[in-house]
């Protein structure tokens, strides 16, 4: 059961929400769709599940487009939204129950594939329960199991860990990579070992726009140039960005200079360097030579917070 | 319901809601005691057996009652976003406008019921003319369907409730008060004027006589704002 989403474009007003944007999702995929907030991730989820029309592009879920198919394309999804809005006056199992209903599930299948969502979800305590009165982990769990009740091929969470504290989050991401197995799933968070823990292949959106897809792993490589070296020094200098700065961005390989903090005459630096370069020894004979007592410096390979923070702000 | 099968579940939920809640058992208990208020004392200070003082009084009454009834339907829904969760099940939006009008009016008509317990005692006092009393009640319930739809309509226009029951309540008195206004309006404007006015048909139809004219404008006037309704869950869209 494959997404294929085809230069989707949506505008509130005059701003552009999400702009050309195209991906493909394949079958038993997990993608995290990765941005910061507003970037577009909840826009594009909300035109996969036909709640609301692209201004210009295509959504095909399993070869059916959702403008001519928007019935069955909704059938074949399961959506959690933002914010996980539920009846909170209905107990759990009314809720599911109105949930299968509403996907038409046939009325003799209803009562055993309530009992599966229950158990799948750890809802056996709080069935007879009114969701209102339930907490924010197992309202989630609700969230999850209506979106799952009619074994939905395709599976869209926005932000289906948000708000849960760290047990639960564990306990979600299990449950989301054990359904996703089977199913195509699309997730969005801004946390980024949320990604690393349950995705194969990563999305990352700013601005409307994708800056990058590919596995974790890939997106680590591809922007392992961004090594940085970090560089704490004391030093007697009027300013640092006069004095210090220019004369380590003079180093070779040394891509770009930035002031991380100062205190009295204490300086912190992040030295990016080009692929492959070390600079360590060249960056200690220079502040040898300049004077400047080195306290603390080390090298770091890229992590996907990084990656993250590179392609989201400039 | 063929090819529209999530009006009844819908509808139930609905129907659930306003019974699992104090809302309707309030409603209701208000509706009946100003009734029998009325009644009451018509029948028992003037001495008159009569339905005639019910079936003034209730179109007075829905003026209120029905934008009270109305006014969460879909208004609650937008602002919890329980309303992006039915939209993006496969469920029709018209099936959503119809499962909720459905929901509102069967409560309406269940309010109204116990005030066949009135024709009961008057029956039992004296000879009375079913006829017109079952037009009535006939009537009533159109007329009152009438409102529902507006009252869905105007749900449908706003996330907030408050503005949902001023909307709707200013709709119907409208619709109400325009054949009130005659006389201050020139004679060609008058006719239709009076043709617009939900009473003026109710009291036809209230006389006993059930005249297609009467009908029609009142499921036309329902047609219409449950299509609107049904637009106004679209706009999201545009």
């Amino acid at each position: 059961m494959s997404i294929a989403v085809r230069n989707l474009t949506k505008k509130y007003g005059e701003q552009k929400a999400i702009d050309d944007i195209s991906f493909d999702v394949k079958t038993g995929e997990i993608l995290g769709f990765l941005g910061p907030n507003g970037a577009g991730k909840t826009t594009t989820m909300k035109i996969i599940t036909c709640y609301m029309p692209p201004a210009s592009g295509t959504v095909e879920v399993d070869g059916l487009n959702i403008f001519d198919h928007s019935l069955d394309v909704r059938k074949k999804i399961g959506y959690l939204p933002e914010l996980n809005p539920l009846y909170l006056d209905m107990n759990v199992l009314d809720y599911l129950e109105y949930s299968a209903q509403l996907h038409g599930l046939k009325r003799e299948a209803i009562p055993h594939r309530i009992k599966e969502m229950v158990s799948t979800c750890g809802l056996e305590e709080v069935r007879q329960k009114d969701i209102g009165e339930l907490s924010k982990g197992y309202r989630q769990r609700v969230g999850l199991a209506q979106a799952m009740i009619h074994e939905p091929d395709v599976l869209i969470l926005d932000e289906p860990t948000s708000g849960l504290d760290p047990n639960q989050i564990v306990e979600i991401r299990n449950l989301i990579k054990q359904l996703g197995r089977a199913k195509t799933v699309v997730l969005s968070t801004h946390i980024l070992s949320e990604v690393q823990a349950t995705c194969d292949r990563v999305l990352i959106i700013n601005e409307g726009k994708i800056v990058a897809d590919g596995t974790p792993e890939q997106l680590k490589q591809n922007f392992q140039g961004a090594e940085t070296v970090t560089l704490e020094l004391k030093a007697s200098v009027g300013n640092p960005l006069e004095h210090i700065s220019p004369k380590l961005r003079a180093i070779a390989h040394v891509s770009n200079v930035e002031l991380l903090s100062e205190s009295d005459s204490t300086y912190r630096f992040a030295l990016h360097i080009e692929k492959g370069a070390d600079i360590r020894e060249p960056a200690f004979r220079l502040a040898v030579a300049e004077g400047w007592i080195l306290l603390e410096m080390y090298r770091k390979g890229t992590s996907l917070e990084e990656v993250f923070h590179r392609l989201t702000t400039s | 319901m063929m090819g529209y099968p999530n009006i009844l579940p819908i509808f139930r939920r609905e129907l659930r809601y306003y019974f699992n809640s104090p809302v309707a058992y309030v409603v209701i208990i208000v509706f009946l005691a100003i009734i029998g208020w009325f009644f009451t004392s018509n029948l028992f200070l003037m001495n008159v057996a009569s339905m005639r003082i019910v079936f003034d009084l209730v179109p007075l009454i829905f003026l209120f009652f029905v934008p009270a009834i109305t006014m969460r339907l879909l208004a609650e829904e937008k602002k919890s976003g329980t309303l992006e969760l039915l939209t993006t099940k496969p469920v029709r939006d018209v099936e959503i406008v119809l499962g909720k009008f459905l929901a509102a009016w069967a409560l309406l008509a269940a309010a109204l019921a116990p005030t066949l317990l009135y024709l009961v005692t008057i029956a039992s006092l004296g000879s009375i003319d079913f006829g017109p009393v079952f037009a009535a009640y006939f009537g009533l319930l159109l007329m009152g369907g009438v409102y529902v739809g507006i009252g869905v309509l105007s749900s449908g226009l706003t996330e907030n409730q408050i503005i949902a029951f001023i909307i709707s309540f200013l709709i119907v008195l409208a619709l109400f008060m325009i054949d009130k206004v005659l006389m201050y309006v020139p004679e060609g404007l008058a006719t239709t004027m009076e043709f617009l006015g939900t009473d003026h048909h109710f009291s036809n139809i209230s006389r006993g006589v059930i005249d297609s004219r009467d009908v029609i404008y009142f499921a036309s006037l329902l047609g219409f704002s449950l299509f609107l309704a049904t637009v106004s869950l679209e706009r999201r869209k545009w």
